[in-house]
């Protein structure tokens, strides 16, 4: 990251973060769908984005697809955070 | 493997689906398809395998692209007339995607070759058009244990079935034998509308991506028949015959054979 949300960010142990502004819908979530297949159920992947829809569009396709949405968060001017626990069998 | 940027944009109606994802997509990539015939079924089977990002294709055919088989075949274009349709098929595959290594074969199966061309492919496809290569190949792939994907076309009918190597029936447990020379007219003889094979070779091209990932319920023991005419689709339950000559509890096909030819003009479908 490029310290840009450091102030933002909480104290959360992420297993990975997905910085994918500039992306829109659907690719979005083709990517953060792709950084969960790299850790395991239960771990916590942190996405940053700046499309708007796409804080609406990503975390209904994590929850259709099983995953745990945690929250949703504008973290400044122009971006926001969504936090997802990856689902399946731990 | 990572996938490369172009390739995110390229499989990403395929990674959304819950199905495949990223991992499914790999799998896709992987793998290594043989497709038995480049004409009729093979054009839109081989297409969407291409498409799909099967990693290895193998396309088989001895034929040359006749203007005739243009009403159907639609890998081939006007200008290919003349060529072989595996080259043909090659450019129409690599103009879509540049991931699938086409590797072709302008050989006439038989029973000195087949084994050797299916034995390094995951899954294999039978597009061809004659009772003489379905029996080869479904002999050659029961003896060495590959998924095989049956198709076939006639007149406005077309039927279409999976045939899994000791998990269910053989085509041989549909019909032990073939039919007496001359009984049945080819296509030739017979006529076949164009839309046919893409219905046909479309529906085998989606099994073979059902077996290579795994998901969904193939047509394992089951025989789809698709009628364009009265536009119906009717499943017919197919069950393993225990006096099966080839995988039955006593077979008498120990080993593979090359039937006659039924009509010396046949050309693969």
């Amino acid at each position: 990251m490029d310290g840009l949300f450091k102030e933002n960010d909480r104290t959360d142990n992420y297993a990975k973060e997905l910085n994918i502004k500039g992306e829109i819908c659907p690719f979005t979530f083709v990517r953060s769908k792709l950084a969960l297949e790299k850790i395991k159920p239960g771990e916590i992947l942190r996405i940053i984005v700046d499309y708007e829809p796409a804080i609406r569009n990503v975390p209904r396709s994590m929850t259709d697809q099983g995953h745990k949405v945690l929250s949703i968060n504008k973290i400044n001017d122009t971006d926001y955070e969504i936090i997802v626990e990856k689902g399946g069998k731990k | 493997m990572e996938f490369t940027e172009e390739q995110i944009k390229r499989y990403a109606r395929h990674i959304i689906l819950p199905e495949v994802g990223g991992e499914g997509q790999e799998k896709l990539l992987s793998s290594k398809i043989l497709l038995i015939g480049a004409g009729g079924l093979g054009a839109p089977c081989g297409y969407y395998l291409g498409a799909a990002g099967i990693g290895t294709l193998g396309i088989v055919d001895f034929d040359i692209v006749d203007l005739s088989n243009l009403q159907r075949q639609i890998w081939h274009g006007t200008k290919d007339v003349g060529r072989y349709k595996v080259d043909s098929a090659k450019d129409s595959i690599e103009r879509i995607n540049p991931d699938v290594k086409v590797i072709t074969y302008k050989d006439k199966i038989d029973s000195a070759n087949i084994k050797e061309l299916i034995k390094d492919y995951d899954v294999i496809v039978d597009a061809t058009d004659n009772f003489p290569a379905r029996y080869l190949i479904n002999d050659a792939c029961h003896f060495m244990n590959k998924p095989l994907v049956y198709g076939s076309i006639f007149r406005f009918e077309g039927q279409v079935t999976v045939f899994l190597p000791d998990k269910g029936p053989c085509y041989r447990c549909l019909f032990s034998t073939p039919p007496p020379p001359g009984l049945v007219p080819s296509c030739q003889e017979a006529g076949v509308l164009g839309v046919l094979p893409g219905v046909i070779g479309a529906i085998q091209a989606n099994e073979a991506i059902k077996i290579t990932l795994g998901v969904g319920n193939t047509l394992n023991g089951r025989l789809l028949i698709y009628d364009a005419l009265d536009m119906k689709f009717t499943e017919m339950k197919l069950r393993k015959d225990k006096c099966c000559p080839l995988c039955g509890e006593n077979p008498n096909i120990l080993d593979l054979i090359d039937y006659e030819e039924f009509c010396e003009l046949y050309h693969h479908e």
